[in-house]
């Protein structure tokens, strides 16, 4: 079982980034971040992309690569192609450096060939693990109500369903009409002004590189049916209030005063769930100033919660970040296994918290689709 | 006094003005094709029901040949709702029209005619009129055949001479042809220097047939290409090393097209060839202003080179062309001019589609300068942040400038199919939908019908006016000869 650690300070993941104004299309709005100085040293490993060099590096320093493991590309030594296992970091020119990567065999469906050269593997892999390995060995001590198939597999296999951002109607297009700011490092998307996904990297010409991709990212059934039953929803358009205003300077003060007002309520209302979830953090792997890590929400039922992947640096801002917004069943599952876990897999005791008798919540188990793990009584 | 219903019809014919310069039913960069024509021909439909008058006079503006094509079409397939009147006034219309347009355009129409089945007396008169006023048939017969060919029989017409007939029927069943140009087409089955005397079109067919290299087939047909040909082929006879032979007079070509063709460059040509290209743009936006030169004032321009301003695959570049056609225009027509791009970018001739469109914060830096005009070349789209455009607009026109000392006009190269229109940044300015750099003197005063200060009367007056010009138009070529 994965052992989560204590998080860093989550409203210092946005620092650094600066919210823009928001672009609408239809159901889906999409706020820029734009970072006032790119970070350099952190950069998109160069193979991946066969296109223009991507990496340039102005001083001669230390340099480390990032790996999503959704860009796959020929970067075994003989060219043939292979797929990274999850976001790696990488150190030091990024020839010599070996990448954990599996061979991709094409007569397999599971990745999806995008080029001659280019293969492309479902992104938020490392997250989705993260997420799924959650409780995974099944229950700790064997109570009786646990099936025999429980106590020796545990929750194997463990499947998760999720949309390709292609099926998230209007998506598409709202990428493509969607202005790129100067500057720019990441995004935030919304469907029907609900928090669907953050992304963050660490230069703007990653971002470039990387914004057509958002719709080969997964998102959950929840986000897939605000998209295709809401109605577009409104810009926050500026508004200036007359009085007061004399000459054109004032103008410039009222309008620069808009930016700063549609700011601070992004960042404090509509990430709100983002940045205040308490979410538990596991780190997979240091490298100088940088951390490579995973983190689960806290599974609260009816509330946003978002489990994601991020590299921080030594001040724990996000270098990168990208995150998947869970769907209320999934929250739901993941809020009954983690109870269950806390009470050591005890029904009774964990009805008792829930204030139900345990037939409730064996019943409870069995529409999550846990209906296996129990013993079926005569 | 004019009632309520004037109003309104005022309103629908300069929302049908804008849509019939911008729309051309091509992919735009917020919309696609198929979203671009159906909201275009419902207000054709629209127009022709309730306003079949002033549907026809919209002819006699600067309207694009999509849509010029588009309302001959209707006028004659409704022929039998006319009036007696009607008809007259709109014969002369199209007539003067279909002068304007390009040859092609007019042998596609026919097509169009052809497969909707409409073969009236007076679509039938109106061809033989057109094709009678043709300066060289023979030379139609070689470049747009078939075209010719369905014209003809579909309007039941035999030509005069029996040779054209042959050659458009039964074209390879002589062994020789008195007209010159069927002769040189006929010779050019057999014989590689034939080709070099037919227009370029229909040489590289030629040219392909008989398997002539490209660097060879090009330097020696240039003198035949069209000046637009020679602009399209520049680039590949760079790349075979015949520029010479295709080289252009830039400083002859249309603004708007000149400024696609430089904005088609890359970078480090620009900044290598600034001064032709400069000197070539200067000299076609001074020839566009012509008497107007330097007649309005201090001018400033707000310039979109946002990233929509790309337009679409189909219409590369085309707002940001015409925003680069009105900057070197506008400095043409001005005193003293400034022109801020919303990028921030300095030079013009570097301009880029890329980045937010900052309009409101542009605008601002563009008030500063103390225009007394101030033109914004924009697709409407404003979001950084979304709607302050329209509030500074707002504040500046009610607080801070309320006597009109500045005049402000929105021109607008995109059409807006959700609208039926261009989009507008703010309800108190005017705005007009631009296609060519070249119309924009003329869209200014169209612009201020928009602004509500003139009715009907004013306007129905303004295309009468406008339609005398166009009639006139036939009478001066078949005077003039030969074009």
């Amino acid at each position: 079982m994965t052992t989560y650690g204590e998080a860093p300070a989550p409203s210092a993941l946005f620092d650094g980034l600066r919210t823009q104004p928001s672009q609408v299309w239809g159901a889906v709005r999409l706020v820029p971040l734009v970072r006032a100085e790119p970070v350099a040293d952190l950069r998109l490993h160069p193979r991946i992309h066969t296109g223009p060099g991507v990496v340039d590096l102005g001083r001669k320093g230390s340099y480390c690569s990032y790996i999503p493991h959704s860009f796959v590309a020929e970067w075994t030594g003989d060219g043939s192609p292979a797929a990274a296992y999850g976001t790696q970091l990488a150190e030091g020119p990024a020839e010599q450096e070996p990448v954990a990567a599996v061979r991709l065999h094409f007569h397999r469906r599971m990745a999806r060939q995008e080029g001659r050269r280019r293969l492309r593997f479902l992104p938020l892999h490392l997250a989705l693990e993260g997420y799924l390995a959650l409780h995974f060995g099944g229950p700790t001590i064997a109570w009786e109500e646990w099936s025999r198939q429980a106590l020796r597999q545990g929750l194997s296999p463990r499947v998760e369903a999720a949309y390709l951002g292609l099926q998230v109607p209007g998506l598409a297009d709202a990428l493509s009409v969607f202005e790129i700011h100067p500057g720019q490092c990441g995004v935030l998307v919304y469907l029907a002004d609900a928090l669907a996904a953050a992304f963050v990297v660490p230069h703007p010409e990653d971002y470039r590189t990387l914004h057509p991709t958002l719709v080969q990212d997964l998102y959950g059934d929840l986000v897939h049916h605000y998209a295709t039953l809401m109605p577009p929803v409104a810009d926050f358009r500026a508004r200036i209030t007359d009085p007061g205003i004399r000459s054109l300077s004032d103008l410039r003060a009222a309008a620069a005063e808009q930016t700063d007002r549609w700011e601070e309520f992004h960042d404090t209302t509509m990430a709100a769930g983002l940045v205040e979830q308490e979410s538990s953090w596991q780190q997979v792997r240091r490298m100088g100033r940088f951390t490579l890590s995973r983190f689960l929400p806290e599974f609260r039922p009816k509330q946003d919660n978002h489990i994601g992947e991020a590299i921080l640096d030594e001040h724990g801002r996000a270098v990168y970040l990208k995150t998947f917004r869970l769907s209320e069943n999934q929250v739901r599952r993941g809020f009954l296994l983690s109870r269950l876990a806390a009470h050591d897999w005890h029904l009774a005791d964990t009805a008792a918290e829930f204030g139900i008798d345990g037939a409730a919540l064996a019943k409870r188990v069995e529409t999550a689709g846990f209906g296996c793990l129990l013993r079926q009584r005569g | 006094m004019e009632s309520y219903g004037d109003l309104v019809a005022a309103d629908d014919v300069l929302l049908f003005v804008n849509a019939a310069i911008t729309a051309t039913g091509q992919r735009e960069f917020h919309a696609d094709a198929g979203a671009q024509r159906l909201s275009l021909d419902f207000l054709h439909a629209y127009m022709l029901g309730n306003y079949r008058d002033l549907y026809a006079g919209v002819l006699a503006l600067d309207i694009n040949d999509h849509n010029a094509a588009l309302i001959v079409r209707r006028l004659l397939e409704t022929s039998a709702e006319a009036s007696v009147e009607q008809r007259r006034s709109e014969g002369r219309l199209i007539a003067g029209r279909l002068a304007l347009l390009p040859p092609q355009r007019v042998y596609g129409l026919f097509r169009a005619l052809r497969r909707a089945g409409v073969n009236n007396r007076r679509t039938r008169a109106l061809l033989r009129d057109w094709l009678a006023a043709r300066p060289d048939l023979a030379f139609d017969a070689v470049k747009y055949r078939s075209g010719l060919k369905q014209a003809l029989r579909h309007a039941h017409l035999a030509p005069d001479d029996g040779e054209l007939g042959t050659f458009l029927f039964a074209p390879l069943s002589r062994a020789h042809y008195d007209t010159p140009i069927l002769e040189t087409w006929r010779r050019a089955h057999y014989e590689q220097a034939a080709v070099y005397e037919l227009p370029y079109t229909v040489a590289e067919g030629f040219a392909a047939k008989h398997g002539i290299p490209r660097a060879v087939f090009l330097e020696r047909i240039a003198p035949r290409m069209t000046r637009l040909e020679a602009l399209r082929l520049q680039e590949t006879a760079q790349r075979r090393g015949v520029a010479e032979a295709v080289a252009v007079d830039l400083a002859r070509m249309p603004l708007t097209r000149l400024a696609g063709y430089v904005l088609s460059l890359p970078a480090a040509e620009r900044v290598e060839r600034r001064d032709e290209l400069t000197g070539a743009l200067r000299a076609a936006a001074a020839r566009v202003a012509g008497v107007h030169r330097g007649t309005w004032g201090r001018v400033t321009a707000v310039l979109d080179d946002s990233f929509s301003s790309y337009g679409s695959g189909v219409k590369r570049r085309r707002p940001l062309a015409v925003a680069l056609a009105c900057h070197y225009l506008l400095e043409a027509l001005a005193d003293r001019y400034a022109g801020l791009w919303t990028s921030g970018r300095r030079e013009a001739l570097l301009a880029h589609p890329v980045g937010p469109t900052p309009l409101g914060e542009r605008i601002l830096d563009a008030l500063e300068t103390a225009p007394d005009r101030l033109v914004i070349v924009s697709d409407g789209w404003d979001n950084a942040p979304p709607g302050l455009a329209a509030e500074v607009l707002r504040v500046w026109r009610t607080r801070l400038d309320p006597e009109r000392r500045t005049s402000v006009v929105h021109l607008n190269p995109v059409y807006d199919a959700d609208d039926f229109d261009v989009r507008r940044l703010a309800p108190s300015v005017p705005t007009a939908g631009v296609r060519d750099a070249e119309d924009v003197p003329a869209l200014v005063e169209i612009a201020q019908f928009a602004e509500g200060r003139t009715g009907l009367a004013e306007l129905t007056a303004y295309l009468d006016a406008r339609a005398e010009r166009l009639v006139a138009v036939p009478e001066r070529t078949a005077a003039g000869g030969a074009r």
